[in-house]
């Protein structure tokens, strides 16, 4: 009965989306005004009937509904019960639905929040979100519904393996945040165009959207390369998977898009440039869904491949982007070019910032897209893979890297590249001073990593010199100083803290690729070896029966001069219910830095091989953008940019007097 | 970020880890170990999906390695056991695609981005710049009209 409560409210959300992705619009057209407040409500209400139908499935994974197609073929009465909940969105049907969840939240958010924005603008985003909701919502009914119903069967096919963890409760929920949020700039873009109205109090109304979405997909792209690593047990934390790149273009672009809006809010240039990328962010989120959801990649996020749902993606995909792309053409000419700015200034710094960070992305969408075109045009199979984006994504990233503490020194308009040197003297020292260090402790020759070590102390150092230099570091008194550095505002802390957090990812990564170090050993019970400065002692196995496992594993003993510094428990995992089995890696860290133990294969004697991983400062590789995070947040709660968010003042005694 | 690991025949395989015990691996001495990994990490691991064999547990990566290590031994140069596995295996097996006409535009890409984006905020520079010359920006006009108010 619940089940069909959820098919129900699924199928009238699409009823209001279909009213919402024609009313709005037709107000906005007509300046009617009661025609526009439609929006408002609708959006609410489409929330309403989704988040009604995505509680009614998770209900039947809370409660093993195996009666019910899509829970029979993803869960298990065993499983943990947090598993069973998260299985909701861990198959193709219940992740389509939680990503229209997200997309009616930030609908609905509009509505319920949207207040200040201006009656037209608002009603026109609201009519192409309701066009969004609306083509995802006959996606899912036509080729996704997951509360199809079968003969009842006693039990359920069981869960990926792999899903059957804490990260599956975050890592696609972050994600989708991400992805889906930017359909609200997205349709702030379209809306701006229909109007052929764009100015700096758009990018305003824009920014703190645009922030709000590139956190969600930070973290749930760091989340999801976490997750990884300790998953897949051969300590690997990005590989340029396709499935990976499809997540990362839009964080590029979405990267670049806050730069530009940043520009075009203090400015008022870069507008068109704005647009296009608020359009291209939200069409490489588009993309990804489509090239995940479709089939033509196979991975682990492909629960099921079905050229219809293939099909349907596209056409959804055509649609938008081709839609957003024409209206963009026609439309962009009639836009005002604002402000101008000489090559060095902050805005050139900042189109430099675009200009990498656009290549970066584009060259990533050609790799990860040529395999495909190759194969389609000639039958023939390529691969383009991790080393291919190594030696193209870094050696565009450097320069970013190298210019990025200049950026926030130079003035608007017109900067003194020569004056922010002498100011940021003090990181060049830094980072000199830290490659030499470096190269005194590595073997010789080997002078890139010592290099880019230096680079990463550069931009950790370099992104506090706007701090010291707007607190008037050594030209004031220090008390005042320090008054001075806490009464700054939080933008400038945060932009501070987010390029920090770059310095300190490059870091970790610089670090890792170059020292890490890897001992393969076949260990019998009692046997030692040496891995990483550790010696690690083989003490025995274990067996055990989880909930819906069972697992195998070797005790091990750490110790560090002799002293015992850890035990760890690496492990494999065999799942019954899909024959399937999982390895668990055994982690412990030291400080910034972990010890990575995986099971390999047994030999006849009763020996295991382990393959050992000593990691120096892996964990930066996740701090680093959970520092980025942070930052952003700080900023959404800046003053400036809730201020800046025009909401019409109570109209004051003598104004109204005034008036009258 | 995750990837299906393996093959499900590799993953049954698998299961019995530590009953039915595979061979383990014999490394080379180095250096020539160090160059067997850096070939390693070029090699897709053909039926797994975009793993490279260094770092895949599946039997076909085993053979694999297995092979690469054996051409190092016999003498072989990299680009000598490139050409032998692309002969094998067909140029999927190359993680790295090699530099030919038909990957031109892929290896191309990177420059010709950057030249045409630079190349295009030039020219946008430069119209920008003849524009100003002729005229008077929003920021100028208020401070003229704001000098001009000072003097009244």
């Amino acid at each position: 009965m619940i089940v069909e409560l959820g098919h129900m409210a699924l199928v009238l959300a699409l009823a209001l989306a279909l009213l919402q992705s024609v009313l709005p619009f037709w107000g906005a057209a007509a300046s009617d005004d009661r025609l526009m407040a439609t929006g408002d409500v609708g959006s609410v209400g489409i929330l309403f009937f989704i988040a009604v139908s995505f509680f009614c499935l998770m209900w039947a994974y809370a409660t093993s509904d195996f009666s019910v197609v899509n829970v029979w073929e993803n869960s298990h009465s065993k499983m943990p019960f947090l598993y069973k909940l998260t299985g909701t969105w861990g198959n193709h049907e219940g992740s389509m639905l939680l990503w229209v969840l997200i997309l009616a939240i930030f609908a609905a958010a509009v509505g319920v929040f949207g207040g200040s924005l201006p009656a037209k603008l608002r009603a026109n985003v609201h009519g192409v979100q309701g066009l969004m909701l609306m083509t995802f919502l006959m996606f899912i009914l036509l080729t996704s519904n997951p509360f199809v119903r079968q003969a009842a069967v006693p039990e359920g096919q069981d869960l990926n393996p792999i899903l059957q963890d804490i990260g599956l409760a975050i890592h696609p929920p972050m994600l989708y945040l991400g992805y889906v949020g930017f359909s609200i700039t997205f349709a702030f873009a379209i809306a701006a165009l229909i109007e052929g109205r764009l100015d700096a109090a758009w990018a305003r109304w824009v920014r703190p959207w645009a922030l709000g979405a590139w956190l969600f997909l930070t973290a749930g792209i760091a989340m999801g390369s976490y997750w990884a690593y300790y998953e897949l047990g051969w300590g690997g934390w990005w590989f340029w998977d396709p499935v990976e790149n499809a997540s990362f273009l839009p964080w590029l672009s979405g990267t670049a898009l806050l730069h530009s809006a940043l520009v075009m809010e203090k400015r008022d240039a870069l507008k068109i440039w704005t647009v296009l990328l608020a359009i291209l962010t939200f069409s490489l989120s588009l993309l990804g869904t489509f090239l995940v959801r479709s089939g033509v990649l196979t991975s682990v996020h492909t629960f099921a491949s079905d050229p219809t749902r293939g099909l349907f993606v596209l056409l959804i995909l055509c649609f938008f982007v081709g839609g957003a792309l024409a209206l963009f053409i026609f439309r962009s000419s009639s836009l005002q070019a604002g402000g101008m700015f000489a090559p060095v200034s902050r805005e050139g710094a900042l189109v430099l910032n675009n200009l990498l960070l656009s290549t970066a992305a584009a060259v990533i969408l050609l790799g990860t897209l040529y395999p495909l075109v190759y194969e389609a045009l000639t039958d023939q199979k390529l691969s383009v893979g991790a080393p291919f984006f190594n030696m193209t994504f870094a050696p565009l990233m450097i320069p970013l890297v190298l210019a990025l503490p200049f950026g926030p020194l130079l003035a608007w308009k017109r900067g003194d590249i020569l004056a922010v040197g002498q100011r940021l003297l003090f990181a060049l020292g830094a980072a000199i001073i830290t490659t030499i260090l470096v190269l005194g402790f590595t073997a010789k020759g080997q002078w890139l990593a010592p290099l880019c070590i230096g680079i990463a102390v550069w931009l950790m150092v370099g992104s506090f010199a706007e701090l010291f230099q707007r607190a008037g570091f050594r030209k004031v008194a220090m008390p005042v100083f320090f008054a001075r550095m806490r009464g700054l505002p939080r933008t400038v802390w945060s932009t501070a803290f987010a390029h920090f957090g770059v310095g300190v990812m490059m870091l970790g990564i610089v670090s890792v690729t170059a020292y890490e170090t890897e001992t393969v050993a076949s260990l019998k019970p009692g046997e030692t070896v040496q891995a990483g400065g550790f010696e690690v002692k083989h003490m025995g196995y274990t067996s055990r029966t989880g909930p819906n496992f069972d697992e195998n594993s070797a005790r091990l003993e750490i110790r560090e001069g002799g002293n015992l510094v850890a035990s760890m428990e690496p492990s494999k995992r065999f799942y019954p219910a899909r024959q399937m089995p999982t390895s668990e890696a055994a982690i412990e860290t030291f400080g910034f830095s972990q010890l990575y133990v995986a099971l390999g294969e047994g030999t006849p004697e009763g020996a295991t091989t382990f393959r050992i991983w000593w990691k120096p400062l892996v964990t930066l590789i996740w701090f680093g953008p959970v520092l980025m995070v942070l930052a952003g947040a700080l900023s959404l709660t800046d003053r400036r940019l809730r201020v800046g968010v025009p909401k019409r003042a109570r109209p004051k005694a003598d104004e109204k007097a005034y008036a009258a | 970020m995750l990837h299906s690991v393996r093959p499900i025949l590799v993953q049954l395989v698998l299961v019995l880890f530590l009953a039915v015990p595979a061979m383990a691996e014999v490394r080379l001495p180095e250096p020539q170990e160090s160059r067997a990994q850096a070939l390693f990490a070029e090699l897709r691991c053909v039926v797994c999906q975009n793993q490279s064999i260094g770092g895949s547990d599946a039997d076909v990566a085993r053979d694999l390695r297995e092979i690469v290590r054996e051409q190092i031994v016999a003498g072989q140069s990299n680009s000598e056991i490139r050409t032998f596995l692309v002969e094998r295996y067909g140029e999927y097996i190359l993680l790295k695609p090699v530099f030919a006409w038909h990957t031109a535009l892929l290896w191309g890409a990177p420059f010709l981005l950057l030249i045409a984006g630079a190349g295009l905020l030039f020219a946008r520079g430069r119209r920008t710049a003849d524009a100003s010359a002729t005229a008077l920006t929003a920021d100028e006009e208020v401070r003229i009209a704001g000098l001009l108010k000072d003097e009244d």
